[in-house]
C-alpha cells in the first residue's frame, strides 16, 4: 500500500458527496448516484475500490466518546531512545486501551516527547492505571513522560476538501 | 444514549455494508427495523453522540497529508484563537488540553504542500508559533470503543 491510488473525477465527486455522512435513506447509495448523475453499481464499485486501497478506512459510526462515558481522553507523551522507539511503539500499540499511537518529532526544548500513545477511559484514575501498565512496559527507556487531557473538543468534523 | 442506541454504535463501528439497502441488513442483524435503525442513526447524530456517519477517508491514501499541530496561547485570548483556528477548513479536529500546549489540532490538506500553507496562515492570523508534530512512524490506530 505504498504508491498513491488514482483518483478520477467521479471518485472525487463522491468523495465529497460523502465527507458529511451518507444519506440516511434505505438505498443510500442509489440517493448518491442520483445526486451524482452516476449508476449505483457504479457507486458500490467505487466504494469498495476506495476501501481496498485504503482511501477509505471503514465506513461507519464514529462515536462522540464523551457520550458513551469515555470522559477521559489522555495523550500520554513519553520521550524513548530513537533507537528503541520502533521496538516500543510496536508493544505499547498492542496495549488494548492505546486507540493511536505514533513515533512524533520533539520540538525541544518545550517538547522531549517522542513516542505518542492516546489512551481512552472511563475516569482519570483507569487512564492513570493505563498510563502505569505503558510506564512499566517502557521502564529505563522512559527518559521523561507526561499526559495531556483533553478537557474541551473545539471542533470535530473529520476530514473536508474541496469540490 | 440506552441500551439499543449503544448496539448500533458498536454494530456500526466495524463495517457498513455496501449493498442496496444497507440498513436493512444491519437492522436485521440488530433484530429491529430498519425505519427505526435510521430514526436512531438520525437522532444520535442531531443530539452529536455520533460524530460522524459514513466513509471514514484516509487523506494520505489520497496523496495529502495529516498532520498533528499545536498553540501554546494565552488564556486570555483562548476564545479569540480557538475561533481563529477553527474557521480553517483545514482544521479537522482541534481540542484544549491542560499543558503550557494548550491547543492541539489535527490540519488534513489534499496536498503535503497545504499543511505548510495552513500553518503559515494561522501563525498569522493568530500571531502565535505553530509546532508542528507530523508522524514519522503509525503504529496502531484503531478508534474503536466499546458502548
Amino acid at each position: 500500500m505504498t504508491d498513491i491510488p488514482t483518483l478520477d473525477a467521479d471518485d472525487r465527486r463522491l468523495i465529497v458527496a460523502t465527507q458529511g455522512g451518507l444519506p440516511l435513506t434505505p438505498r443510500p447509495y442509489h440517493a448518491l448516484a442520483e445526486q451524482l448523475g452516476l449508476a449505483a453499481e457504479d457507486v458500490k464499485v467505487r466504494l469498495r475500490r476506495m476501501l481496498e486501497s485504503g482511501v477509505i478506512r471503514r465506513i461507519g459510526a464514529v462515536p462522540n466518546h464523551y457520550a458513551l462515558g469515555y470522559t477521559a481522553n489522555g495523550m500520554s507523551v513519553w520521550d524513548v531512545p530513537d533507537a528503541r522507539i520502533d521496538a516500543l511503539g510496536e508493544q505499547v500499540g498492542r496495549l488494548p486501551f492505546v486507540t493511536h499511537c505514533y513515533h512524533r518529532p520533539r520540538a525541544l526544548p518545550l517538547w522531549p516527547y517522542n513516542l505518542f500513545a492516546m489512551v481512552h477511559g472511563k475516569s482519570r484514575g483507569e487512564v492513570e492505571a493505563q498510563i502505569e501498565q505503558i510506564a512499566a512496559l517502557l521502564g529505563d527507556d522512559c527518559r521523561a513522560r507526561d499526559v495531556l487531557y483533553s478537557s474541551r473538543i473545539l471542533k470535530k468534523t473529520g476530514l473536508r476538501i474541496g469540490g | 444514549m440506552d441500551e439499543l442506541d449503544r448496539a448500533i454504535v458498536n454494530v456500526l463501528q466495524g463495517g457498513f455494508p455496501i449493498c442496496d439497502e444497507p440498513y436493512r441488513e444491519v437492522a436485521e442483524q440488530l433484530g429491529i427495523a430498519e425505519a427505526e435503525l435510521i430514526a436512531r442513526l438520525g437522532r444520535m447524530l442531531e443530539e452529536k453522540s455520533l460524530t460522524r456517519f459514513g466513509p471514514m477517508f484516509q487523506v494520505e491514501r489520497m496523496g495529502g497529508a495529516f498532520v498533528l499541530a499545536a498553540l501554546a496561547v494565552p488564556e486570555a485570548d483562548y476564545e479569540r484563537v480557538a475561533e481563529q483556528v477553527n474557521a480553517l477548513p483545514e482544521v479537522a479536529h482541534n481540542y484544549r488540553r491542560e499543558h503550557a500546549l494548550n491547543m492541539w489540532f489535527v490540519l488534513a490538506t489534499e496536498t503535503p504542500a497545504g499543511i505548510a500553507a495552513a500553518i503559515d496562515s494561522i501563525e498569522r492570523t493568530t500571531g502565535l508559533k505553530v509546532y508542528a508534530f507530523p508522524k514519522l512512524k503509525e503504529y496502531f490506530v484503531e478508534m474503536k470503543l466499546a458502548a
